[in-house]
């Protein structure tokens, strides 16, 4: 698809914090977590918050494949949120231009009570198509997800193998200029797998711009160009995955295996 | 191969700043709500799914709301009429639409206050205008009045009433009841989001409502208190439908008092949203 405008993300001094209202077991764990970090901050209003990003500044354009590291609760996911616009700054300032879809959620919607065409339907619909391209949709993840007689049953009746091909299929279908993925999804028995992996290095390949969390580093060598780690909300290095991943792991990397590193998966 | 655009791609620009303007606020919450109406297929699949799924497998499917809505009506409609010593003819149409306008209202109240609790899952994985979800939820009890509408029909026929003309004044007022639900989930919806106590607190004043409204009580019967009536809000937002189909005009009093108590609704639910809708996601 010809893109209209020129994908671009710029994002100055940004800072997310969640303040703590409920006072639930998920709040609670939070807060655990945040003091064991020492991330619990007071806004102005004297509320106790989760200070999950600080400061946070960088800029991509097109071409640019950026990878995010760090361990759990270091703010990748609400980066990869803020960036799709979900979360709102609290200070700062995002700034998006390109169609973007964000791979959060690879079975957002997905209702195991409806028929597989239902579901593909209703996320056409959630990605705003008009209905004129649903029918498109309907026969790209039909065929490529291999449902055949099953797309009319409800979900819940698919072997487990089906529904992990649907949400792929389904997550898959949408091209986008800036594509943010949380963690690379790839599923699958031994036959899919293949297809799978070729669909969805296509729409990586497709994408301008490509922010890519993940805990593996070899995909990061793979597919990133520059790496971000992230500790505890800030910056803690940014640069090429090489330097960047050396100084997180703490050891120089082995050289990636010829066939490339997605033979690991 | 397809190609594809998210919501957010149609928009093609997203520019957040933390400490907007008020008026910065004010576009980004236009923008929300012109936006989400442009996603209607989706609230209206997404609320036609709501009523459908609710009742998959049963065998009467949503016509189980007319039956449950039908049994109500008949059983209180020969009580009351015997407790108050009321003509069944003249009750009973009155009594049919006043019950199934205000179980519209009430379940409309009651489930504005999860509209986006109940959406976390989307909300927190796509930027999504929250319209769609304001629609969605009218939507569903559009759908659940259309099915209630059969009792009212089937008792006016048997009791052969008809409304005539003025039966159209009702159609202003439905237009200004779908503004109101709109604007009504729009600010429960965020608010219930931030704090979840309003909920079952919002449930118990529906209730005080319902009795405190003429509903299963017939106006008149307030004697020379009725002039006082119009001071409620949900008289008059119940009356100015209700009257006309039962082949009244509602007085000038009713429709002010329903047009100023819309009016303020409105401007309150927009200036909340318009400041919450950012800290929405957060508070889920």
């Amino acid at each position: 698809m010809a893109p209209a405008t020129k994908a671009r993300v710029s994002i100055e001094g940004v800072s997310v914090s969640f303040p703590l209202y409920h006072g639930n077991a998920r709040s609670l764990k939070k807060l655990v977590f945040a003091a064991a970090s020492g991330r619990l901050g007071q806004d102005r209003q004297k509320r106790v918050v989760v200070e999950a990003l600080r400061n946070i500044s960088f800029s991509l354009r097109g071409g640019d494949r950026l990878g995010l590291i760090g361990t759990n609760g270091a703010g990748k996911t609400t980066l990869l949120r803020t960036l799709a616009g979900i979360y709102e700054p609290v200070t700062g300032h995002v700034r998006v231009e390109g169609s973007l879809n964000a791979l959060l959620d690879p079975s957002l919607g997905m209702n195991l009570d409806l028929t597989g065409r239902e579901n593909i339907m209703l996320r056409g619909l959630y990605n705003g198509m008009p209905r004129a391209s649903l029918a498109q949709l309907e026969e790209d993840v039909t065929a490529f997800a291999g449902l055949s007689d099953f797309i009319d049953l409800p979900v819940r009746i698919y072997s487990s193998g089906m529904i992990v091909r649907l949400g792929f299929a389904l997550a898959t279908a949408i091209r986008p200029q800036i594509l943010l993925m949380d963690e690379w999804i790839l599923a699958g028995d031994a036959q899919f797998i293949d297809r799978a992996k070729l669909r969805l290095e296509t729409m990586v390949r497709g994408a301008d711009i490509l922010v890519l969390s993940t805990h593996d580093s070899a995909i990061i060598r793979t597919w990133c160009s520059r790496v971000l780690w992230l500790d505890e909300g800030r910056i803690r290095a940014d640069g090429p995955p090489e330097d960047v991943l050396e100084q997180y792991l703490g050891h120089p990397l082995e050289p990636l295996p010829d066939s490339g590193a997605t033979e690991h998966l | 191969m397809m190609t594809g655009t998210t919501p957010a791609a149609r928009d093609a620009l997203l520019d957040l700043r933390a400490d907007m303007s008020l008026a910065a606020r004010n576009r980004l919450a236009v923008r929300d709500v012109s936006n989400g109406t442009a996603l209607w297929p989706l609230a209206w699949t997404l609320g036609w799914l709501d009523i459908k799924l609710r009742y998959r497998g049963s065998m009467l499917g949503p016509f189980w709301l007319t039956l449950s809505t039908g049994i109500m009506v008949g059983s209180l409609g020969v009580l009351y009429s015997t407790l108050f010593h009321m003509n069944v003819h003249e009750y009973l149409p009155f009594l049919s639409l006043s019950i199934v306008l205000w179980n519209f209202l009430s379940a409309l109240v009651s489930e504005s206050c999860l509209a986006f609790t109940e959406a976390d899952a989307v909300i927190r994985s796509v930027r999504m205008p929250f319209f769609v979800f304001a629609i969605r939820v009218v939507m569903r009890n559009l759908l659940a009045l259309a099915h209630n509408i059969l009792v009212i029909v089937v008792v006016f026929a048997v009791f052969l009433i008809w409304p005539g003309w003025h039966a159209l004044l009702a159609i202003p007022a439905l237009v200004v009841w779908v503004a109101d639900a709109l604007a009504l989930t729009l600010v429960l919806g965020s608010f219930c989001a931030r704090f979840r106590d309003i909920q079952p607190i919002v449930n118990s004043v529906m209730q005080i409502a319902f009795f405190l409204t003429p509903v299963i009580w017939k106006p008149d019967q307030l004697g020379p208190r009725a002039d006082l009536l119009p001071l409620s809000p949900f008289f008059d937002l119940l009356d100015i439908v209700r009257a006309p189909l039962l082949g009244a005009v509602p007085t000038t009093m009713t429709w002010l008092g329903a047009a100023l108590y819309s009016l303020a609704l409105c401007s309150v639910a927009w200036a909340f949203f318009a400041r919450a809708r950012g800290r929405i996601a957060f508070w889920l």
